[in-house]
């Protein structure tokens, strides 16, 4: 193990919206109760001054930093969090909840709707990020911290990020949206949206009640792959696979000849084994009723004291930089002071997964200078 | 020339102190092309100024980030459009003018989204620059124009004339100047021996 890992972390779960006091939700219907599983690192201090959230992207889940008993792979933002890194678990109490509609502990359409004992389904009402995020307030409010130092987010964290700056302006000292939007556009809708035809069309789907048969591993297969283009860039789909074959001949069949499409199956294929099909429809759903643009930012406030740190990189085309830039246009308009960089990176949307070294000296600098008073 | 020109004695060692002076506490400052942030930082810790920075440089950015500031990357040109009118007390435009496009749309929009807006910039009617065009036949080179034409990023030329010509044109009060020379005020003859000038101006 080492030495700048949180070491081994044991997910943990909160339960509230408990019959009769359902969560109320965007649309229109109720839930309860709801289980939220979580990780926490590092130490929250005696005032709980030093709590930052982390908002995780459609695929994550709780597990961000350290490693789960007898495993091997660490959480998905460990290059991040830890001791001495940008989120310095030295220094802060770092909180990563799995959304609600998540598959990953959270309650979600795979789990067990406790009114017929079998999982929702498509019994599971649509959430919203802004969902998301009042559950995520009420796991704050059970640990009793009145204000978050910094909730810090990439792609759909980012958005929960901004919609926490947005419904709780009062309640965040600073806000960090990484490579995200304030709301979806046509194209990121339509990339949506096949993503969820190709579950649908599988007929292993079979309406959204599969779970006694298994999952519709084919269509969930191919909706990841799609994904997975989206989150590369030309230039690094190049550099990592160009036309190169993985074996030495064409085959003259439709078979994977080339290291890409290899790739792709291995990365939809692996995906089907960890992640729910219909989460993966519900949490697109999410995303593509995000709006936050205009008015609907930040309504009550004319000025706020809200810190942002907006990250944008050069090669992300699925959240162009201009829909960074859009979320600065909107804070300055809130007068919020703003630092707000557009990273060099071929890497694509994948880059804030990877720029770990930009994206390490920028956050730790402005943490550093983001207090609690 | 109908503008009155108030003479301020000046003994600052350089124009970022006397930015510092002319700004009162705790004021909300931007800085347009801050650069590296040495002096939004300055004003930051002279004046507990809240400062905001518009950089076009990553790694300027980066050291601005790391000097504890908020600055956000964007060119000059677009970088006040969404700011509300009169969002901050001071705003500065130091050492850029000779460097941008839209000077005119630059400065009336400073104007609006600043109470005021100091503005910074080597004097090219300064003695020596003229010695060296009219008698040497030479594009000037001096501490104030550090630049050879074929690196210069400079892509206008003014003088201290031309921007009190500029402000009586578009009706802009000029309410403070300070003419220096290379390391002391200029009194006499500003236009002829200052080579940088530094303007507190407003709207009329």
């Amino acid at each position: 193990m080492k030495i700048d890992s949180v070491g081994v972390v044991t997910p943990q779960y909160f339960t509230f919206a408990e019959p009769p006091d359902t969560l109320q939700l965007n649309s229109g219907r109720r839930l309860g109760p709801i289980t939220l599983a979580y990780e926490a690192y590092g130490k929250l201090n005696a005032k709980k001054t030093n709590a930052i959230l982390v908002c995780h992207a459609l695929s994550g889940d709780a597990h961000a930093a350290g490693f789960h008993e007898r495993d091997t792979s660490a959480g998905w933002w460990d290059d991040m969090i830890g001791p001495g890194k940008a989120l310095d678990t030295n220094l802060y109490y770092v909180i990563c909840a799995n959304v609600i509609g998540g598959c990953k502990g959270s309650t979600g359409p795979s789990s067990i709707n406790p009114e017929t004992g079998k999982p929702y389904a498509l019994d599971f009402p649509m959430i919203t990020i802004a969902d998301m995020v009042e559950a995520e307030r009420h796991l704050i409010d059970f640990f009793g911290i009145e204000k978050l130092l910094c909730v810090i987010g990439g792609s759909m964290g980012g958005m929960q990020a901004l919609q926490w700056a947005s419904a709780y302006p009062e309640r965040i000292i600073a806000a960090i949206p990484i490579a995200t939007a304030l709301k979806h556009s046509p194209q990121q809708i339509a990339f949506d949206e096949v993503i969820r035809q190709s579950i649908m069309a599988d007929p292993a789907w079979r309406g959204g009640y599969y779970y006694e048969h298994g999952q519709p591993e084919k269509g969930l297969a191919v909706a990841r792959m799609i994904g997975h283009i989206t989150f590369m860039s030309d230039q690094s789909m190049e550099e990592k696979f160009s036309r190169k074959l993985k074996n030495d001949n064409l085959s003259f069949q439709f078979i994977d000849d080339f290291e890409v499409e290899g790739y792709l199956r291995y990365r939809g294929y692996n995906f089907v084994k960890r992640f729910d099909a219909n989460s993966y429809l519900y949490i697109t759903k999410a995303m593509d009723y995000f709006d936050l643009s205009g008015e609907k930012f930040m309504p009550a406030v004319k000025k706020t004291a809200v810190r942002f740190l907006v990250i944008s990189f050069k090669s992300d085309w699925l959240y162009p930089t201009h829909q960074s830039q859009e979320i600065v246009r909107l804070l300055k308009r809130k007068h919020a002071y703003t630092t707000y960089f557009d990273l060099i990176s071929t890497y694509g949307h994948d880059a804030f997964l990877i720029e770990i070294e930009d994206e390490t000296r920028l956050i730790k600098n402005f943490l550093a200078n983001v207090s609690p008073d | 020339m109908s503008v009155l020109i108030e003479r301020i004695v000046v003994n600052m060692k350089s124009d970022h102190q006397i930015i510092a002076n002319i700004i009162n506490e705790g004021a909300h400052v931007l800085d347009l092309g801050c650069g590296n942030g040495e002096l939004l930082a300055f004003l930051m810790q002279q004046k507990s100024a809240l400062v905001q920075g518009i950089e076009l440089d990553e790694n300027q950015m980066h050291q601005c980030v790391e000097r504890g500031l908020t600055v956000l990357q964007g060119d000059i040109e677009s970088g006040l459009v969404d700011y509300p009118d009169k969002s901050f007390d001071f705003v500065i435009l130091n050492q850029i003018m000779q460097q941008i496009k839209k000077a005119d749309f630059v400065i009336q929009e400073s104007l609006r989204v600043g109470k005021r807006v100091i503005v910074g910039f080597p004097n090219f009617a300064h003695i020596k620059p003229r010695f060296t065009l009219v008698f040497r036949g030479k594009t000037p080179i001096n501490e104030a124009l550090p630049y050879y034409w074929f690196e210069t990023p400079n892509i206008r030329f003014l003088t201290i004339s031309d921007f009190i010509d500029y402000c009586e044109k578009k009706e802009i009060k000029i309410e403070q100047q300070y003419y220096l020379g290379k390391s002391n005020p200029i009194h006499f003859m500003p236009n002829l021996f200052a080579q940088n000038a530094l303007f507190v101006i407003t709207r009329k």
